[in-house]
């Protein structure tokens, strides 16, 4: 017998009487997402927000924080004036090594912990959102659920060879529980929002 | 490089309580990340819906593992990731090992995995000359310092700053004296970004497998799983085979639970979901037995296997907070690592039950409601009655008879006092008791003194 065979036998010979998997739609409540809510989770994680009216402010915003000596990327298309550089074009991901800022799409904000949804398509490479020393992510106001649970539901049946929440910047608290942001992802993360008629213009990271 | 001691629980624990000023800080610190968990689970209204929908698909998991394990492996496959199957460490080990030398490859980065350590992995991989650097910081300062982690969500939890720098000192050459947090990170930062960018295969561990989708969840906050699965170019992910949950949504409910279980965060930095290999690489699945199939087996402890390593139970235990996970000799400490290891080898973990007040607190916190105390308190009974007697539990028994005769000694709130109080259930609610802060503590199980008493008065 090979062990796939024994594990299978011994798990069917020794798993319980089945039981009934829970209705979890009951989370799902009709609740609209908070955008402020977001807002002020993820700067409670060491995220930063800035209200933008659009690509242009968001490339302007991104140039005077970091000024153009700095190698930053981006695969958005409306964002090729930030860089001239093609992602597709990059020999190895290893190249990726010394970039300073990406930005990237991300499909949506979740309102009760701050994380935004980025699969595979939006980062161009995996790595690309965790090996840059700061990252930033462009959401629309409107798409924020209150929930996980909603987020799954968005999420849903939609393919992604690799999707990931993120929310804020990578941090550790190894060292006697001090909280240290930049561990080994990036040392800052800005999430930009389109959209949002009250507070855009207010551009400030 | 895990210790092999020949010291049980107490004698482990008394060497831990050496040093007072460490154990009081441990205990405090541990006891702040329980008041953080509590803080953010009071923030949902419907966390004990939670806990109970948590319960319930992990139970319908372990009803119906065959199948989802069939499903998940088909749905892998279909997905390019290949899959192979562990029937306890050593197979484990080998597997990992065969892919290696299959690429060339004789040096890896890996992430937390506590299936590695429960695995030995590190050790047999160096014994055959793969060198192996763990990359979650905590885990990396214990490796550095040749030790095991004691906790399994913050590895070097037992450890002070100054002896990390010390440690930094010595193998990546920074001054001597140097201690603060921000420096020594940052420090580790250029140290594995180095070691990441050099790694042509990269090992993880696995928090949840989707049976529908054939994808894996890798949570982490450092983003240390991330940067080295995406930057090599063969994946092993190592998996015990209850990891799997049925579908997609149900990552909503664990998700929700584990961060805020664990340090009172809302969810981990990254969530990261592996589906697919990226272009020209490759994803490895190991699914590991390791003795969770007995486990599934005996009636009174499968529960164990719904255990999602949150560490709440650890955080919360009067006991562990003040042994440190090294009393515990075995890869997951605290509660829930007492009830697992004597699965694994009865004799040698015969004393880690007895580790344990039977306070219930760890139950009263674990995300997905397993009975912890109450299964401690039945491995007593399968341990003795075959025959295997912890010294501990001789050992508390003529302690408790001799602090019962002098009721000053019982309320000394110095090191034997805190020692022996760790072996009596029947410590009360008392201002002198440092074991209690009991305006959090759940009220102890109405049985537990007397039976405890009982079964400990006994020879
Ligand atoms: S037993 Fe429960 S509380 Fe303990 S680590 Fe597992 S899930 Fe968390």
């Amino acid at each position: 017998m090979t062990s796939r065979e024994s594990i299978l036998a011994a798990v069917k010979a020794n798993q319980p009487e089945t039981v009934k998997l829970p209705d979890i739609d009951v989370f799902e409540t009709k609740e609209k997402g908070s955008l402020e809510k977001f807002a002020s989770v993820l700067q409670g994680v060491g995220g930063k927000v800035a209200y933008v009216s659009g690509y242009p402010e968001i490339a302007r915003t991104i140039l005077a924080q970091y000024g153009s000596d700095v190698r930053i990327v981006s695969p958005v298309k409306e964002l090729k004036d930030l860089s001239d550089e093609n992602l597709e074009d990059i020999a190895s991901i290893h190249d990726l090594r010394n970039v300073e800022v990406a930005v990237l799409n991300a499909h949506f904000g979740v309102a009760e912990n701050g994380a935004v949804w980025i699969t595979e398509n939006e980062m161009q490479h995996r790595v690309l959102p965790f090996v840059t020393q700061h990252l930033a992510v462009v959401i629309n106001a409107a798409a924020i659920v209150p929930t996980m649970h909603h987020a799954y539901d968005l999420i849903g049946k939609s393919t992604y060879g690799f999707g990931t929440f993120i929310a804020g910047p990578s941090k550790t608290a190894d060292i006697e529980q001090s909280l240290v942001i930049g561990a080994h992802g990036p040392r800052s993360m800005t999430v930009f929002i389109i959209g949002n008629d009250n507070q855009s213009g207010q551009g400030q990271v | 490089m895990m210790e092999h001691s020949t010291k049980d629980h107490a004698e482990l624990a008394l060497d831990f309580n050496k040093d007072e000023d460490r154990v009081d800080w441990h205990d405090e610190t541990l006891w702040f990340i329980r008041q953080k968990r509590d803080k953010a689970a009071h923030q949902l209204p419907e966390w004990e819906a939670l806990r109970e929908a948590a319960s319930q698909i992990k139970n319908n998991v372990l009803a119906n593992l065959h199948d989802y394990l069939l499903q998940f492996e088909r749905n892998a496959v279909a997905n390019g990731i290949e899959v192979h199957w562990a029937a306890d460490a050593a197979e484990h080990n080998q597997i990992v090992r065969r892919l290696l030398n299959e690429a060339n490859v004789i040096r890896m980065v890996k992430s937390k995995s506590m299936l590695t350590e429960e695995c030995g992995l590190n050790e047999y991989l160096a014994n055959h000359g793969i060198e192996v650097i763990d990359s979650d910081l905590g885990e990396r300062i214990v490796q550095l310092a040749e030790e095991p982690p004691s906790h399994i969500v913050l590895p070097c939890i037992h450890k002070k700053k100054e002896e990390i720098g010390e440690i930094f000192h010595q193998h990546l050459g920074i001054e001597a004296g140097i201690s603060d947090p921000q420096f020594l990170t940052e420090t580790a930062r250029q140290h594995l970004r180095e070691i990441f960018l050099t790694r042509r295969a990269a090992l993880t561990g696995v928090n949840f497998a989707v049976a529908e989708t054939g994808e894996f969840v890798v949570c982490t906050n450092e983003g240390n799983a991330d940067m080295g699965a995406h930057l090599a170019d063969i994946h092993i992910a190592s998996m015990g085979i209850e990891k799997l949950i049925p579908e997609k949504k149900h990552l909503g409910v664990f998700l929700r639970l584990l961060t805020r279980s664990a340090t009172g965060q809302p969810i981990t930095t990254y969530s990261s979901h592996f589906k697919t290999p990226r272009e020209g690489t490759k994803i490895h699945v190991i699914l590991v037995d390791n003795g969770r199939t007995v486990q599934l087996g005996r009636k009174d402890f499968r529960n164990s296997l719904k255990c999602i390593r949150c560490a709440a139970c650890m955080n919360t235990c009067p006991v562990y907070r003040r042994s440190g996970g090294h009393s515990y000799h075995t890869a997951v400490a605290g509660p829930i690592g007492s009830i697992l290891a004597p699965n694994l080898d009865m004799e040698k973990y015969a004393d880690l039950p007895f580790a344990s007040t039977l306070c219930g607190s760890c139950s009263n916190v674990c995300p997905v409601k397993i009975d912890i105390h109450e299964q401690l308190y039945k491995w007593r009974q399968v341990l003795v009655k075959n025959g295997y007697t912890p010294k501990a539990k001789k050992a508390g028994m003529q302690v408790m008879t001799w602090t019962l005769s002098s009721p000053s000694l019982y309320h000394t709130a110095g090191k034997v006092g805190r020692w022996v109080i760790k072996y009596a259930p029947f410590a009360v609610n008392n201002k002198l008791n440092p074991w209690y802060k009991q305006r959090d503590m759940p009220a102890s199980p109405e049985w537990s003194f007397s039976e405890w008493y009982k079964q400990n008065r006994q020879p």
